[in-house]
């Protein structure tokens, strides 16, 4: 992107040099593709490449190295198999119930809080970056830090009985049936203050004579929050959830520190398993069927925010 | 050690490694607690002792954890110098592939394949009649460690087998006491299962669904009694098994709060360095069976190929250090486990080493473990299912049995 933009500048200054019109315009064109090149390149090499080489490999029976004779191929027995797997079914499960709520959580929250910022406190700066800081750190110190704070031995629940509630009870990610709860909170501990971020942006990006007009039609504030700005921000809002999803998608790290994904196989997830299969039990073809799973509601949401926005370019067309 | 210095060298010499120059080897390992480190030191002294070459040592905590880092840098083409894998399948590829160093021409001048015992623990490093790695240990899984205080307080006998102690139970958790320590990560639960599989299989079964694949065995009585024992023995668990360590589950035993726990002969350290004696304070009943089994599990060194002839020179001195008697008694006393050569000074062994050299000098007795004959794919989906049969109370007897044939029937 800034490759283009400087581009496009250095064929501007060009244009306004020159006296002649033809010659610089072609300069120009030659210079952004020139700059485009690399990252061409590096999208078609790294992602599209890639990608189908992965596709390829989970029709493979591949297991360390991959392997593409004739007789490797195996069909699709590696998605049989994965899907009468239980830990996939669990993982996948897991993944839906951990996103749902997280991202809702999320996205609540992190509208909160901009609204919050909003009404053009004292000290904004440092709230941002005190809402922004677990968002620059690691989720591998993010979940081991959640992981003190739950464990029973050393968290809130040993605090709360040395007061002298003995009978206390607080150790989420010790029960296989609540440990999924203790992840969603760290995952919104960790992403609230990037949404807050996105959405005070879209906030700050309202018009204010929206603001002057509400106001002279005597619409109570919360109104104008709710129903006139938030619909205004829907750019900010699909931004927000699309990094979300992606987000949650390829969680990982939250998982190895805080869980390993026990108890049990309580809390895996698709991407834990994806890199233990290609890694430590030698299947890389199993880890790829996985991995192309994980892929399809990646493309699905997408494909979604690019019709929204073609939609939307159409609006302005007609407009 | 001047001697051994001097031996080590003419053995390199009669390898006719030519312009040796001192070369830096990296060594991959998972060693990192108390008793592991005072043992990986053991070879680091010993190598550094040699000559020039340094020993680099680049420990990385949980066995998954630096196989993967091994596996990963050497597909890579940025391979360690040594790296630690189990007496397993783990690294079956590496090896097919040409990947790793030939160490068979170094073992047939020092005559490897004579002293090594059991041979087993020698044949997982060949592919093709080549020996490709070291073995340097051999560990067992099939022990349980049981508090003799805490059995007293509770007024039951120890238990002979695993029916036993689920019988006396009750009687352990009326006194106070957890009946079953362990903790709660996927290894610890997968390794304790075997060691129930075992006890109630034997060895004719082990082999039967293991080596031969026989599915009517995976799908037999032994195996349902074996998985209903699994389920009676997480009822006898305490609140805080999940996430634990192994060595702070041993320590429940120790301190006498817990009864028994399932662990390989590992745990022996742990008592060791809490000052426990065998006989008194703790007991180590093997199998836990009447006839007690033993696996000869362990750890192997192999060597990536490197393009550097001084490190090449290097790695062949590491690998011949590691067998050497001297350096084998120095580690393995230090690391609680048994040597992989019969001509080693033992007088330091205690009464539980003494028990398990007893029962591995007959053949009968003595079983590979289900990592010989099954790939690192297959003993994963295994450890899967027992995790999840661990924390799923709502999975059946039968469901379980059901899911592990298939795991059997589709294993390569």
């Amino acid at each position: 992107m800034a490759q283009l933009a400087t581009a496009k500048e250095g064929g501007a200054v060009i244009k306004a040099a020159s006296s002649s019109g033809r010659k610089p315009f072609r300069l120009s064109t030659l210079m952004s593709i020139v700059g485009t090149t690399p990252m061409i390149a590096t999208a078609v090499g790294v992602f599209v490449i890639c990608i189908i080489y992965s596709f390829v490999l989970s029709f493979t029976n591949s297991r360390i190295f991959p392997a593409f004779a004739a007789e490797n191929f195996v069909g699709t027995d590696q998605y049989a198999r994965l899907w009468s797997t239980g830990r996939w079914l669990i993982s996948v499960n897991n993944i839906w119930f951990f996103g749902l709520l997280s991202i809702v959580a999320n996205m609540t929250a992190g509208y909160l809080l901009a609204v919050f910022m909003d009404q053009r406190i004292k000290a904004e700066d440092w709230f941002r970056s005190i809402f922004l800081y677990p968002f620059a750190m690691s989720l591998v110190i993010t979940g081991l830090v959640w992981r003190w704070i739950l464990d029973p031995n050393y968290g809130i629940q040993a605090t709360v009985r040395g007061w002298g509630f003995t009978e206390f009870a607080f150790a989420p990610l010790v029960n296989s049936s609540t440990a999924i709860y203790g992840l969603v909170v760290a995952g919104i501990w960790n992403g609230v203050g990037v949404t807050m971020a996105i959405m005070l942006a879209g906030l700050r990006g309202v018009d204010s004579e929206i603001w002057k007009a509400a106001k002279i039609d005597g619409i109570p504030a919360w109104r104008t929050y709710l129903f006139i700005v938030l619909p205004m921000m829907r750019g900010a809002i699909l931004t927000a959830f699309i990094l979300q999803c992606v987000g949650v998608v390829r969680v990982y790290d939250l998982i190895v520190a805080m869980t390993q994904g026990g108890p049990g196989i309580s809390t895996q997830m698709p991407a834990v398993f994806v890199i233990q299969h290609i890694t430590d039990r030698s299947n890389v073809g199993l880890g790829m069927a996985a991995a192309t799973m994980m892929l399809l509601p990646v493309i699905v949401l997408l494909g979604v925010q690019a019709f929204a926005q073609w939609r939307a370019n159409q609006v302005k067309e007609k407009a | 050690m001047k001697k051994f210095a001097v031996v080590a060298a003419m053995a390199t010499a009669l390898l006719g490694s030519t312009a040796v120059n001192a070369a830096d080897v990296e060594v991959i390992h998972w060693w990192t607690s108390g008793g592991e480190q005072a043992a990986v030191s053991v070879f680091a002294r010993e190598f550094d002792a040699l000559g020039e070459d340094k020993w680099v040592d680049t420990a990385i905590a949980g066995g998954e954890n630096a196989r993967s880092a091994t596996l990963q840098r050497t597909l890579g083409g940025d391979p360690p110098g040594a790296a630690q894998f189990n007496i397993s399948r783990q690294f079956e590829e590496l090896a097919e592939a040409g990947l790793l160093l030939d160490l068979t021409p170094l073992a047939d001048s020092e005559g490897w394949r004579d002293f090594i015992r059991p041979a087993a623990i020698l044949e997982v490093c060949e592919f093709e009649g080549k020996i490709y790695c070291v073995p340097v240990n051999i560990h067992s899984w099939q022990w349980a460690w049981a508090s003799v205080p805490a059995f007293e307080k509770a007024g039951v006998p120890l238990p002979k087998n695993l029916d036993d102690f689920i019988a006396a139970a009750p009687k352990l958790q009326e006194a106070g006491i957890i009946p079953f320590a362990i903790g709660g990560e996927a290894w610890q639960i997968g390794g304790a299962m075997g060691v129930v599989m075992l006890s109630q299989l034997g060895k004719e079964g082990h082999e039967a669904i293991y080596k031969d694949r026989n599915l009517d065995v995976a799908g037999g009585p032994e195996v349902k009694h074996a998985i209903e024992i699994f389920k009676s023995l997480k009822g006898l668990t305490d609140e805080g098994s999940a996430n634990r360590t192994w060595n702070d589950t041993t320590n429940l035993v120790i301190q006498d709060q817990a009864a028994l726990q399932i662990m390989g002969d590992w745990a022996r350290g742990e008592f060791a360095v809490a000052g426990e004696q065998p006989g008194v304070d703790y007991a180590c009943i093997a199998g836990p069976a009447e006839q007690p089994y033993l696996d000869t599990g362990g750890d192997i060194f192999l060597f990536p190929k490197q393009d550097d002839a001084a490190v090449e020179a290097a790695q062949l001195k590491m690998a011949s250090m590691m067998v050497n008697p001297q350096v084998q008694a120095l580690f393995n006393n230090a690391k609680g486990s048994l040597p992989v050569r019969d001509d080693v000074d033992m007088s330091l062994a205690d009464d539980c080493m003494k028990a398990g050299l007893e029962i591995l000098k007959d053949p009968n007795h003595v079983i590979q473990g289900a990592g010989i004959y099954l790939t690192q794919d297959s003993i994963g989906q295994m450890d899967d299912l027992w995790a999840e049969a661990w924390s799923n109370p709502d999975l059946t007897v039968e469901e379980i049995q059901q899911r592990f044939v298939d795991i059997i029937a589709s294993a390569e």
